[in-house]
């Protein structure tokens, strides 16, 4: 249920010339303090200590302690040991992010301009799968793709897929999970774009001698713009991290790169090499954001 | 001619609804799920009707410890990030000051960090620290994440208050408290409600972060994350489908709630 | 604590108010009195500087220099909550969260008043609203919305009563109507309003005294027929109603007349009407002091007049618009009343406008100024006032 934050709500009316600010000046910080401080030190603090961990002697184990021996070594031998990985990790997310589009598109458009007193209760049945468990809902995925459900019993029937064929354990069920549960974080930035979207202005391109699909490219795109910047940002920095759909749905061929952080922290306890992973990791995501903001022309998103 | 008019008009919403239907297929079966006795521990196929999972929701009682240790965590973590979160929206709209672009930094960059490495890197900090972990670092792993959230939530319902309505009461003869508690807080309530149901389902929710961080204690997350490796209990999908309906009817109140404030559904 | 607002206020005299935002000076030195009881107006174009000045007067805003004074007491910088000030916001700011009778009975709670029934019950039914304690702003029409904003100031019997284009957001048929309104309702309360609004029309029919603004200072001040009739500058002649301005020198004054020359012809203004004696000057006729003939020898005695060619002419049902272009090129305006009296002139032909010298008035002008006969047009002009 975290996607309604970043869009906000509207724009603040224009307010009047603040007025006297002078009395207030330590006011501000006393009230930034207590919240600014804890983010300082289990937000800031922790990440310069990862980055610290992720140069850490790798010869060393929890038992025996770790040596900081600014072993930069320990970014190639990652690299080396779980390119595949990190390279299923953004195509996953990748061709979830392309599937989530082409599904949240219209879904977003429909709720938006088309939905009349409609609009909050389909607004509603968006955010309703986030009111249950993230793992609760993956595990029905598990039943609904089963070898013995009826979806699976459909498909081979229609020769869709061979008769010993399945959808669970394949990439696609893994694609499929990550498409269903991050498509609201993109739906609904979306969603508040184009419902800013003032109808007039379709009708005003049309009566140019725009074609509904001329209307859509040189209209309805670019306004939405915004929307879609933050809202494949909100899809693709948690479905790039994500490592629930690969262990719940696909099998250690689909692994991504968070399985690999998992059991590098909490089975094979080796601190240095899981810092180095999480480190590159967040330095892809940011390089990959980055790059995007910078192509898309909208960097005031942030 | 006509059929195709027709479809032309209406393939957008047609679209949309399947995609909805998609959203809400899983929640089916979990419902369904939870009136099911599976056939055997590692089954997830719908076997035979029986009441018996909402008769017995606490059967298995290992996962009934969990959903009342991650409702504890859960609310904790709401008071101290509401508040905390609060207090950083009131600064950031209502006031001037030095520093504000590094805090809003601040305040956006764990939106935007992937869990995971939110995760390893307290996992990191508690370990090097020496903090034995547990109950009380989910909590402070949880509050981290979420106070962003209410920062956020907050700001939005705050900016888009009407500065003259303080104005007016101060005009009308009350202080600068009470214009704060008559007007400011009743106004800006909804968002701090919505900001701490929202702290509340995150943290509720959790489940990377709480990973790394639970050390031995188990979180609701947590026990189906160990429960699909040994199988699951069907009362875990009493516990999704009770969690859905509940969040449901709340939604359904605060809707009604607003219509009858605010006369026919318009909002302030 | 507790105000004691039936007390005598005495005027309210702002000293030397100065306003400035950065760079920006929104209000310039102004000083201003005003009488215990009147019904004021501050009339001005967005961004002059009339909403600062209330909000100055209301506790608001503090300004950067001078004076606020209620009687003998001296009020710049108390808060709003301790000023006998009460304000009509623009957009009403009522309470969406609270009823109507709550709404209207805030102020009296806040100053510790017990029993507020009596009150609110009265001031509902003064302002035509009786019934409607129980329901919410967002349940009422923009015109009731008003008439509680009014009410739940009123209520407080404040000494002044502070009202920012209070009717700003109501449709043209409702806003004459709350003008009779707000004025039936300042002769029966005696509180001294100020009203702040852009709309000359609405200044003019309310006020006893109107200050037209301009650039954070005071152009004329004074009743508005007086205004009307012999506007102080060139800026006020256009911004209330509509003037033509022939730009000409004046030679001086003799027998009562002063004798401009404008675009090589003769003429006089009587000096009485004159500001500005001698130099360059605006020669002022309102277009509905022209008269428009078919030829010079129609002009009556002691008439004066200019030739040209009418080149539109719009009908609006109580009077016909013309435009005449002069022999130099700059297009007058001509308002005749369709009282069935005159014939129409038709577009193309020449006419001769003429007028009562009695009717002229004489401004100082700008040497590099030129003919103005177009009114100020109310725009935006980026800051808010």
């Amino acid at each position: 249920m975290t996607l309604l934050a970043p869009t906000g709500s509207g724009r603040p009316p224009p307010a009047p010339p603040a007025a006297r600010s002078g009395r207030r000046g330590l006011l501000p910080y006393l009230l930034l303090l207590p919240g600014a401080a804890w983010l300082f030190v289990f937000f800031g603090v922790p990440l310069a200590q990862l980055a610290a961990a992720s140069l850490y002697d790798p010869s060393g184990s929890l038992a025996t302690g770790y040596a900081m021996t600014w072993a930069f070594s320990n970014y190639p031998d990652v690299v080396q040991a779980y390119w595949p990985q990190f390279l299923r990790s953004f195509g996953y997310a990748g061709l979830a992010l392309v599937l989530a589009l082409l599904l949240g598109y219209p879904l977003a458009y429909a709720i938006a301009q088309k939905a009349g007193r409609w609009k909050n209760l389909l607004l509603v049945c968006v955010v309703a799968p986030m009111f249950t468990s993230f793992l609760v809902r993956t595990l029905a995925w598990k039943t609904i793709l089963s070898d013995n459900g009826a979806l699976v019993g459909l498909l081979r029937d229609v020769h869709l897929l061979a008769p010993d064929g399945r959808l669970l354990a394949t990439p696609f069920a893994v694609v499929l999970g990550l498409t269903y549960n991050f498509l609201p974080f993109l739906v609904l930035p979306l969603y508040a774009s184009l419902e800013r979207l003032d109808p007039r202005l379709l009708e005003a391109a049309t009566d140019l001698y725009a074609s509904g699909a001329q209307a859509f490219r040189r209209v309805t795109l670019p306004l939405s713009m915004p929307g879609l910047v933050a809202g494949t940002l909100l899809f693709f920095i948690p479905a790039s991290g994500d490592y629930i759909n690969a262990e719940l749905l696909g099998t250690p061929n689909e692994y991504m790169i968070g399985n690999v952080i998992d059991s590098a922290f909490l089975v094979r306890l080796d601190y240095p090499q899981g810092a180095a992973l999480s480190f590159l990791l967040m330095a892809a995501i940011l390089a990959v954001v980055f790059g995007y903001l910078r192509r898309a022309g909208t960097e005031e998103v942030l | 001619m006509r059929i195709s008019r027709w479809f032309a008009d209406r393939w957008v919403m047609i679209v949309a609804l399947l995609v909805l239907g998609y959203l809400a297929l899983p929640i089916l079966v979990v419902a369904a799920l939870s009136f099911n006795r599976p056939s055997s521990r590692l089954s997830y196929d719908f076997n035979e009707f029986t009441l018996d999972n909402w008769r017995q929701p606490c059967a298995t009682s290992d996962m009934c410890d969990a959903v009342v240790r991650s409702v504890q965590i859960g609310f904790l973590v709401t008071v101290v990030a509401t508040v905390l979160g609060t207090l950083m929206a009131f600064a950031l709209v209502r006031h001037r000051f030095r520093g504000r672009s590094g805090i809003n930094v601040l305040i956006f960059l764990p939106m935007a960090t992937p869990e995971l490495v939110m995760g390893t890197s307290l996992l990191a900090l508690f370990v090097s620290a020496g903090v034995p972990q547990g109950f009380w670092t989910i909590v402070i792993a949880h509050v981290m994440f979420c106070v962003s959230f209410v920062v956020v939530t907050v700001k939005a319902r705050l900016a888009g208050m009407d500065r003259r309505l303080e104005e007016a009461a101060m005009d009308l003869y009350a202080s600068e408290w009470q214009t704060f508690r008559l007007i400011t807080l009743p106004l800006v309530l909804p968002g701090i409600v919505a900001a701490a149901l929202l702290a509340f389902s995150l943290s509720f929710d959790d489940f990377i972060i709480t990973n790394f961080n639970a050390g031995t204690t188990v979180t609701f997350p947590m026990y189906v994350w160990g429960a699909a490796q040994r199988g699951i209990p069907p009362q875990v999908n009493v516990v999704g489908t009770a969690m859905f309906a509940v969040a449901l009817l709340l939604v359904g109140l605060s809707s009604l709630r607003t219509r009858a404030r605010f006369g026919l559904g318009s909002d302030s | 604590m507790r105000m004691a607002p039936e007390t005598p206020a005495g005027d309210l005299r702002l000293a030397n108010l100065t306003k400035r935002f950065g760079v920006f000076t929104a209000v310039d030195d102004l000083s201003l009195t005003i009488g215990q009881g009147s019904f004021f107006a501050l009339l001005g174009a967005s961004g002059c500087g009339k909403t600062t000045t209330l909000r100055t007067i209301a506790g608001l805003e503090e300004p950067t220099s001078g004076q606020v004074l209620l009687g003998d007491r001296e009020i710049t910088r108390l808060r709003p909550y301790k000023r006998p000030v009460n304000t009509v916001f623009q957009s009403y700011a009522l309470f969406p969260h609270l009823n109507i009778f709550e709404n209207v009975a805030f102020g009296l709670r806040r100053r510790g008043i017990r029993s507020v029934d009596d009150e609110v019950t009265r001031m509902l039914s003064l302002v035509q609203l009786d019934g409607y304690g129980n329901r919410r702003p967002a349940q009422l029409s923009g015109g009731q919305q008003q008439r509680v904003a009014l009410a739940r100031a009123l209520i407080n019997r404040p000494q002044v009563l502070l009202l920012d284009e209070p009717l700003g957001a109501l449709d043209l048929k409702l806003r004459r109507q709350m003008q009779i309104e707000l004025k039936r309702i300042q002769t029966e309360v005696g509180i001294t309003f100020v009203h702040v609004t852009h709309d000359q029309e609405e200044a003019m029919t309310m006020a006893d005294t109107v200050a037209v603004m301009n650039a954070g200072r005071i152009e004329q001040l004074g009743a508005p027929a007086d205004i009307y009739e012999l506007p102080a500058t060139a800026f006020v002649a256009n911004f209330l109603g509509q003037s033509n301005l022939l730009a000409g020198e004046a030679t001086g004054a003799s027998g009562g007349d002063v004798a401009v020359t404008a675009h090589g012809a003769r003429f006089a203004v009587p000096a009485s009407r004159s500001r500005a004696e001698h130099g360059p000057v605006h020669l002022g006729v309102r277009p509905e002091k022209l008269i428009l003939v078919g030829s010079a020898d129609q002009v009556p005695a002691g008439h004066q007049h200019v030739t040209g060619v009418v080149t539109d002419a719009s009908y609006v049902g109580v009077s016909t618009q013309y435009l005449l272009r002069t022999g130099w090129g700059t297009e007058l305006s001509v308002f005749a009343a369709n009282s069935g009296t005159s014939a129409r002139v038709a577009v193309g032909s020449e006419a001769v406008a003429y007028w009562d010298p009695q009717h002229a008035f004489l401004l100082p002008r700008d040497a590099a100024d030129t003919d103005r006969t177009s009114p100020v047009l109310d725009e935006p002009v980026g800051a808010s006032s």
